[in-house]
């Protein structure tokens, strides 16, 4: 999140898309309900914050919200295009924003183009757009700024320049007309422009908007550009930085946010560090290639400015001694991955038999897909599989699940069980970015042990067979730093202490990644998190809370700067300097984030020099980590496009009324065509119901199958059929029913309900129906009926395919057909 | 004494993620049931002696692509024990196991209960089940044993959405009332209170939002909401007419001429 869970309470606008917050997230939730029931919120004259929900589905969420559109998985840039293009025709924008806080000034290169439905420099060969001469790491050259003189971009103020970013992307979205939006997403026109005009009201400095979204945007093929077209939005409108506002991704597990930022991810280093690339010989080609540059001269470009500060400080972390500027801080010793490593390129790999073993730790790839079967498949074409997690799973136990002949297995799989999250301290970073240290509830039961201590007892055994046996390039494994008081059995707080960092200098814990440098002095694990863990001492444990509001909320909005540790700095929202105008002065007085009050910025914590004062000709532009200094409309980071534009889902029943040649995303990486095994996506001729999946808020994944009372709750798996389908199918609810796609099946109960239903996309009826994801062939449920559990698997019917940029599986649209079963 | 205390549950900010009936299951070590099957979302299905809450689901969504939440469309309501005023548990209770405690809640001490089931075919609001781990009748206790060491129940306390609101009865009216202004003046017509009043068996303790009529719930209307009971003036009065009148027959009977002239009055003594 660029703000966190008590801010959305001040919101006058709730929108969430791909997102179920009252099933997924009930406790965050309560801020909703705070926005809304405030009388002092909402568009208009106030009278409570309006929710607008719009989804697959009617959900627990959307039964309480102001506002349900049925809106068709996967569709959602068409949905926020449409909202951008009503704000650009009826010039509802905040003006002054959009000219001084985005980049809608800066003026793009002729050889940019957008036509029909593909991006300038495309090879249709390589399924790519391409740099002519690329050093490693480039951007494609047609999406670039024209440069002036001193190599900054050239700007024009007025945005009347035709190749200035505002003029490409009114331009670029004039195509998403409200009949279009219909088309597309099935949400009628009349329903559609209802929300515009709410939506449109957002402009205004008195008013603010969030947008709440989680994995129903970024689990499609167009997942990066789902999330990318709503953030575009909030630019428009000015809502980036203010409390109140934002983009606020609902992260999936207590602390998905804490691993996302230390590198969970194959393609970054923990604080968001590029991975080294093959070609890049040494640091300073690693920096050339990964840092962004200075743009505009009043650009503090601050991320790319200390880059090689955070590079050198996490190489000393983790190579101590042993990184000196003679060898490059050991930058030769961290890999260089030379092609994608994600989640399904591991499979892929092992389905091509190229891999010998897998650890997972803490998720489960059978439950979690997508093409369970595929990944089956992939499992027993291993060496050896290591599952660490405290209860069996069904990738432990996947040699004998269903389909598989254990004999045909040559897998052998080791289970190591963990420790679960309660008989373990140490921190949970939430959505909202903040560090919560918590306590273990429980010691370790039995002989489990806790991960962190499973993965340094296996370095250090392979550290004893390099040193006795000797082995190819040892320094890399040798040199690793396991500087604890029992290497063996390191505590959470001694990596807390680590991954702040020292002055090596002084051996004192640093305060503040601004002192962080670059000649070997420092060390930071993540630099992100510099400040987490000072001579004071662990941040995280911090609890002044709602005991005394008045004085560990002295701003009142909510920051609670005493309460835990939020990164960067302590911070609570993002890029604040937006929430203040050129002056200094809070676009909405009423919610300041910072403001300057002649001397010094107070608030928040500044996300800007503290003394700098904004009139100061010299004055850094607001958004101080990139290069641009301003927020980024036009983007030449991904890999699909500078600005978001709509495609279908691979498998998707109607062709794209944009434009129908080029329907899905053209860049999206086909595994199974490119190892020439046999298609496995379905057409809508055989599979004419779209659907989606989902998690309820009864169980958490799959591990919450071994919770009784939980499982109580929700016994058995089933799929959300609409009342007219169920007609045609002969279907009620409660009735055993078969669901298909071209990869796999599920035997279910049917839920019938007018909670989904029918889109009209032209002149096509689709039905889209859902699917619960937790129930697998392991647990409690399964184990009281374990034929039916064998088909419970709802990620047996996903595609393998992923985001075009990071590759995350499109498990949230796909194509099914439905029969009844005796 | 305390004064009287009990639940104030607004169904219109419900959001059937059901943390009540697990706190519930948690602090009062209560195993639940075998896992099965209800309809989707409601696999609880009803209170019983392993349910003290129980988060009821009423899916009446229509049809349409474009449809209205706010809490009346798919009704979710977090069911309890009423603590009624007039309780028929407690008054068909043989042995004297359901009291009202220093609360105004009604407890059913487990040491005393006798196991007889009387007060599960009494309760109009199928709140009782009986447990044969422990051999006697079980409800919710308003955590009982939570209020002796001034704690909040279970339920109230991990309710997220404030649904779930435990107080004085005084404070819980005045928020009902103010919550139920709102609502109407955003004009949500069908929000009703439920038991706030004494026209459900006397009054409810733990009373309710609802947001349409209590019968759509499965709940008695204030019609039906009527206890066959010694509090129950005009039901006791019709009994005592009625018995008088059988008496009345049965001794005319006696006295006249013909021995089957009062059959077809016959006593209720």
């Amino acid at each position: 999140m660029t703000n966190h869970w008590r801010d959305i309470k001040n919101a006058d606008l709730i929108l969430i898309n791909g997102a179920n917050p009252a099933e997924a997230h009930p406790v965050g939730f309560q801020w909703f309900m705070r926005a809304k029931l405030d009388p002092q919120r909402g568009p208009g004259k106030g009278g409570g914050a309006k929710m607008i929900h719009a989804d697959p589905r009617f959900s627990r969420t959307s039964a309480v919200s102001d506002m349900y559109v049925r809106i068709r998985t996967g569709t959602d840039v068409a949905y926020f295009g449409g909202l951008m293009n009503y704000v650009l025709q009826n010039n509802l924008h905040h003006a002054d924003y959009v000219t001084h806080y985005t980049n809608a000034s800066f003026i793009v290169s002729k050889d940019y183009s957008f036509n029909d439905g593909l991006f300038s420099s495309y090879d249709p060969k390589t399924r790519t757009y391409k740099n002519p001469k690329p050093p490693p790491g480039a951007a494609v050259d047609s999406w670039k700024y024209e440069l002036d003189g001193d190599g900054f971009a050239r700007r024009d103020n007025s945005l009347q320049d035709p190749r200035c970013v505002f003029q490409l992307l009114k331009k670029h979205y004039s195509r998403y007309t409200p009949e279009m939006v219909q088309t597309i997403t099935g949400i009628p026109k009349e329903d559609f422009l209802k929300i515009a005009q709410m939506v449109g009201e957002m402009g205004r400095p008195d008013k603010v908007m969030t947008i709440v979204y989680a994995v129903g945007l970024t689990q499609h093929t167009t997942g990066s550009q789902l999330i990318r077209s709503a953030a575009l939005l909030q630019l428009l409108l000015g809502n980036m930085g203010r409390p109140g506002g934002g983009m606020n991704a609902e992260r999936g597990h207590a602390n998905i946010q804490g691993n996302t930022d230390n590198a969970i991810s194959w393609e970054i280093l923990p604080g968001y560090l590029k991975i080294p690339q093959p070609g890049q010989k040494s640091l300073d080609d690693y920096i050339k290639a990964s840092a962004s540059k200075k743009l505009d001269p009043n650009s503090w470009n601050f991320f790319g400015t200390n880059y090689k500060k955070f590079m050198v400080s996490l190489l000393k972390t983790w190579y101590g001694d042993s990184a000196t500027a003679a060898n490059d801080f050991a930058f030769n010793w961290i890999p260089k991955p030379a092609g994608n490593s994600s989640w399904l390129t591991i499979y892929d790999q092992a389905l091509k038999k190229k891999m010998d073993g897998v650890i997972l730790s803490g998720m489960s790839a059978t439950s979690i897909g997508p093409d369970s079967n595929l990944v089956m498949q992939a499992l027993s074409n291993l060496k050896w599989l290591v599952v660490m997690d405290p209860f069996p799973t069904t990738s432990s136990e996947f040699w004998h699940g269903p389909g598989m002949t254990p004999a045909n297995v040559q897998t052998e799989v080791f289970q190591v069980p963990c420790t679960h999250w309660i008989e373990k301290d140490g921190s949970f970073v939430n959505s909202g970015r903040w560090m919560q240290w918590k306590d273990a509830v429980l010691p370790p039961q039995g002989e489990s042990r806790h991960d962190h201590w499973v993965l340094a007892e296996l370095l250090y055994r392979v550290k004893a067979l390099y040193a006795k046996e000797g082995g190819k390039f040892p320094d890399p494994i040798m040199h690793l730093t396991m500087d604890y008081k029992d290497p063996r059995k390191p505590t959470l707080d001694e990596l807390a202490r680590e991954v702040n960092g020292k002055d090596l200098k002084t051996g004192k814990q640093m305060v503040t990644f601004a002192k962080l440098q670059d000649d070997g002095t420092t060390t930071a694990g993540d630099w992100i998190y510099t400040g987490s863990y000072t001579p004071k001492g662990n941040m995280s444990k911090r609890r002044n809370g709602v005991q005394d509001p008045k004085k560990n909320d002295p701003t009142g909005m909510g920051f609670y700067p005493q309460w835990a540790w939020s990164w960067p700095l302590n911070r609570r929202v993002l890029y604040n300097r937006a929430s203040a105008d050129l002056v200094g002065k809070p676009w909405d007085p009423k919610r300041p984030g910072i403001k300057w009050d002649g001397g010094k910025w107070v608030g928040d914590v500044p996300d800007y020099p503290p003394k700098m004062s904004p009139t100061d000709p010299n004055a850094w532009l607001p958004f101080i980590m990139n290069g641009e200094g301003v927020g980024r409309i036009f983007s030449n980071t991904m890999v699909d496009g500078p600005i978001p534009e709509h495609y279908e889902p691979v498998e998707s029943p109607v062709q794209n009324a944009l434009h129908p040649t080029v329907s899905a995303s053209p860049v999206v990486f086909l595994y199974d065509k490119a190892a020439k095994r046999e298609n496995r996506f379905g057409t809508s001729d055989e599979y004419p119901i779209i659907a989606t999946t989902y998690r309820l808020t009864e169980h958490e994944h799959f591990v919450t199958q071994q919770i009784p009372q939980l499982v109580q709750l929700q016994p058995e798996a089933f799929v959300e059929i609409p009342t007219g389908l169920a007609q045609e199918k002969g279907v009620k609810t409660g009735d055993m029913v078969r669901v298909h796609s071209k990869r796999g099946e599920m035997h279910v109960r049917a839920v019938v309900t007018n909670r989904v239903g029918q889109l009209t996309l032209g002149d096509k009826k689709v039905w889209q129906v859902g699917i619960p994801i937790h129930w697998g062939f392991v647990g409690v449920a399964a184990e009281l009926q374990p034929e039916k559990s064998k088909y419970w698997l709802a990620n047996a019917l996903t595609p393998f395919v992923g985001d075009a940029n990071s590759r995350t599986p499109e498990t949230k649209a796909f194509l099914v057909n439905i029969d009844k079963l005796a | 004494m305390p004064e009287p205390v009990g639940f104030f549950t607004d169904s219109s900010v419900c959001i059937g993620c059901k943390a009540c009936e697990v706190a519930c299951k948690e602090w009062n070590q209560l195993e639940g049931n075998t896992p099965s099957w209800g309809d989707g979302f409601d696999n609880t299905k009803q209170l019983d002696a392993e349910n003290w809450r129980h988060v009821k689901f009423i899916d009446n969504v229509p049809q349409g692509e474009m449809l209205t939440g706010n809490g009346a469309a798919w009704l979710m309501m977090s069911d309890v024990c009423k603590h009624c005023k007039n309780a028929a548990c407690m008054e068909v209770c043989p042995t004297d196991a359901i009291v009202r405690t220093e609360y105004d809640t009604v407890y059913i001490q487990p040491s005393v209960c006798n196991g007889c089931r009387d007060c599960i075919s009494a309760c109009p609001f199928g709140v009782i089940g009986f447990s044969a781990k422990t051999g006697a009748a079980q409800k919710c206790t308003l955590c009982y044993d939570r209020l002796q060491a001034n704690m909040q129940p279970a339920c109230a306390k991990v309710c997220p959405t404030q649904s779930i609101q435990f107080g004085t009865l005084s404070d819980l009216h005045a928020k009902a009332d103010a919550r139920l202004a709102t609502l109407h003046a955003q004009g949500n017509d069908k929000a009703q209170l439920y038991g706030r009043d004494d026209s459900i068996y006397g009054g409810l303790n733990s009373f309710f939002l609802l947001m349409d009529k209590p019968e759509v719930y499965g709940l008695p209307n204030k019609e039906n909401a009527v206890l066959p009971s010694r509090n129950n003036f005009k039901s006791y009065l019709a009994a005592f007419v009625a018995a008088a009148i059988g008496v009345f027959a049965g001794v005319k009977a006696l006295s006249g001429p013909s021995p089957s002239s009062g059959e077809s009055t016959g006593g209720t003594a």
